[in-house]
């Protein structure tokens, strides 16, 4: 789960890490109550949705970029109502862009140097690595990519956890010295802190910035979080911001279903998150392009087959579906009975072919073949994607 | 004609009282799996299903019942500590069914894997299992796809490995032992590992390995492949149309916003290795018999 910048922040603040003063808002009194605490300082106006290259953005009615610097008050109140509401497009949001509906107003500072601080759970080695480089403020694969001899990387044995050592030797490798190892040694500690203890997957300062007064400050941040771990941190699970999620999506999760929205027009119903990749991986081998990825899980029933179906077809841009059942714990006259059930209630409008395998086929297809629903069978899952591929193309 | 598990298993099962557990139990002992006691602590003295003891730790199915292979269908919140506490009484192979297992739990049981030199192998979390079929079957794959023979599958996925086992019985080949080895992104056992063991199995003569987006698994067992293994492999990988940064279900299975982990180099890396590919997941089956008469 990943959350915005100004929570991320927040969170590394509570762990000691010291940021620049700032106050999000979602709303013009929100706005004019964060700006008047800020006063007449240089400000920054951020826009804040889940996604990098902010910057270097540009709004989708051509204001250009979601962060800026502003002298007083005014400007920042200018910036803001260009921002807010307005959609943001930026190398990693896609072309339809994400709508700002945050903004974060935070202090400027004098910068010295921008550096790179992170903590990422390497899954290869199980390890956790603490990335840093003295090329901050920048994208960190550019340097990884150029200037590999600019990042450090020091493993953290999860069992043994952050040592002051370890502090010290990248404070040293990042070239601090005096007071800044001890500032800097605070900083990476909180950063490890907060990764350990809320279960993050990634934590990144960048830049971490040296000010021309000496000190060391986070003034970008992000977080991301195990989705399998929220359990044990609702304060994490209140960060959840709705908005940065497909509706569809956010449907699909209350019903205990995986559902990823594509940019297709053949939609798709597995059981097993392999087989469901394995099933988009055909459809557009085809020459088909899948609308969905959507695993139904093991133990799916009647309802939530229903609302798979609900969720498929409120995607305006579905012109077909395929459902793909290998049915091994799930056994085929369940979900035949769900997609019977389904098709009571709910219009589908669209060509639908189903292919199922495995545990009770026999009596699955019997109940499709007896029931009403308009469907077209098929044996194997490659005559299936075949037709559909088929049948949404001769629609067009 | 196998790894890891036959007919001399001896199967002990975490959470047998459990909804899961007792469903999956039933199966596997159904199939013949020899299930010789059951854990569910505090339940201990009783009896499940009136015929399996029921025992407070894994220790004490360990002594007093030989178990030397346990199964977990624990909730994840406490799945970790059921493999450490079979870690602990030094069972040689635990497989854990539980899927959404914290990942940071995980990077603590694979440490105390590696670093103690433990005795214990690990397969999975968020697995379907493992089955040397007409044998042994720990796990919650259906048994009747399966048939006795001499290839051998290797997975992250449960559902995809059905597809491809169910292909390779309906064209006659059986299977030495199919392992699922999970789809999250930290686990016990990797596909360079389970390739291995198959490799240097004599009852094995030919491999499939299923693997999926993301990490470096697939691309490690075929730097593998292409310097030790003589037998026939055969390779697909699921997710070749999945975008990047979005995890595809299975907690491991995500293309980094970097780029790692796409399915092309997985699939280069197996042309590398000289494995017979599938591009299309029905011809899994097919990309084997290429190579592999039987």
């Amino acid at each position: 789960m990943n959350i915005h910048e100004y929570q991320a922040k927040n969170l590394l603040e509570q762990f000691g890490v010291p940021i620049p003063r700032g106050y999000a808002a979602t709303n013009t009194e929100e706005i004019q109550s964060a700006i008047s605490d800020i006063g007449e300082a240089m400000t920054v106006v951020k826009a804040q949705i889940h996604a990098g290259g902010r910057g270097k953005g540009t709004f989708t009615d051509g204001y250009k970029g979601g962060v800026k610097v502003v002298k007083n008050s005014e400007e920042a109140h200018k910036a803001a109502k260009q921002m807010l509401n307005n959609t943001l497009v930026t190398a990693q949001t896609g072309p339809k862009g994400r709508k700002v509906q945050t903004l974060y107003f935070t202090e400027a500072c004098d910068i010295e140097h921008e550096y790179y601080l992170a903590v990422v759970l390497d899954r290869e080695s199980a390890q956790s690595v603490i990335i840093a480089s003295t090329e901050g403020g920048v994208d960190i694969e550019a340097v990884a990519d150029d200037t590999p001899e600019k990042l450090i990387r020091m493993p953290i044995s999860p069992t043994m956890g952050l040592r002051s050592h370890h502090c010290r030797s990248v404070a040293f490798a990042l070239g601090f010295e005096g007071q800044q190892v001890k500032q800097f040694s605070r900083i990476l500690t909180g950063l490890y802190k907060m990764y350990w203890e809320k279960n993050a997957m990634l934590v990144e300062i960048n830049p971490l910035v040296k000010t021309k007064q000496g000190k060391l400050l986070a003034l970008d941040a992000k977080a991301s979080f195990d989705g399998n771990a929220l359990f044990k941190h609702p304060d994490i699970n209140n960060l959840r911001d709705l908005n940065e999620e497909d509706p569809k999506e956010i449907e699909a999760s209350n019903n205990d279903l995986a559902y990823i929205a594509l940019d297709g027009d053949i939609a798709c119903m597995v059981n097993g998150a392999g087989l469901a990749m394995a099933t988009m991986d055909i459809i557009q081998s085809f020459g088909g392009s899948p609308a969905n990825f959507l695993d139904v899980g093991g133990g799916a029933n009647e309802d939530q087959v229903t609302a798979a179906f609900k969720i498929i077809l409120s995607d305006p841009n579905v012109r077909g579906i395929l459902v793909n059942i290998f049915g091994g714990i799930m056994q085929c006259d369940v979900i035949a009975r769900g997609i019977v059930a389904a098709a009571k209630n709910v219009d589908i409008n669209v060509p639908l072919v189903v292919r199922l395998e495995g545990t009770n086929v026999e009596a699955g297809k019997k109940i499709l073949r007896e029931s009403d629903v308009a469907l077209t069978p098929a044996e194997s899952l490659s005559e299936a994607a075949e037709i559909i591929v088929q049948k949404v193309k001769s629609t067009v | 004609m196998s790894i890891l598990i036959n007919k001399n298993t001896r199967l002990v099962v975490q959470g047998i009282t459990g909804k899961t557990g007792t469903f999956h139990t039933q199966q596997c002992v159904e199939y013949g799996t020899n299930v010789v006691a059951g854990v569910t602590p505090g339940k201990g003295g009783q009896l499940w299903d009136n015929t399996i003891p029921v025992c407070n730790t894994l220790k004490e199915a360990v002594k007093e019942h030989g178990a030397n292979a346990s199964v977990i269908y624990v909730p994840p919140a406490f799945a970790a500590d059921s493999i450490l506490e079979a870690i602990d009484a030094e069972i040689p192979l635990v497989i854990c069914i539980t899927e959404g297992v914290p990942v940071r739990d995980m990077a603590e049981v694979r440490n105390r894997l590696q670093t103690n030199k433990t005795k214990t192998r690990l397969i999975g979390p968020n697995c379907p299992g493992i089955i040397t079929p007409g044998e042994c079957k720990i796990g919650i794959m259906p048994g009747y796809i399966h048939k006795p023979g001499r290839v051998g599958v290797i997975s992250r996925s449960g559902t995809l490995t059905y597809e491809a086992v169910w292909q390779l019985t309906q064209s006659g080949h059986g299977q030495s032992t199919c392992i699922g080895i999970g789809g999250d992104p930290i686990n016990g056992t990797s596909q360079l590992d389970a390739v291995r063991m198959l490799n240097e199995d004599p009852d094995t003569d030919a491999i499939i390995m299923i693997g999926e987006i993301g990490g470096s698994a697939e691309e490690e067992a075929c730097a593998y492949i292409k310097e030790q293994v003589k037998k026939p492999v055969a390779g697909f990988i699921a997710g070749a149309s999945a975008p990047k940064g979005r995890t595809m279900g299975h907690a491991g299975a995500i293309i980094s916003s970097s780029g790692a982990g796409t399915a092309e180099a997985k699939f280069s890396a197996m042309e590398e290795a000289g494995v017979s590919i599938a591009r299309n997941p029905s011809e899994i089956a097919e990309a084997l018999l290429r190579i592999y008469k039987g």
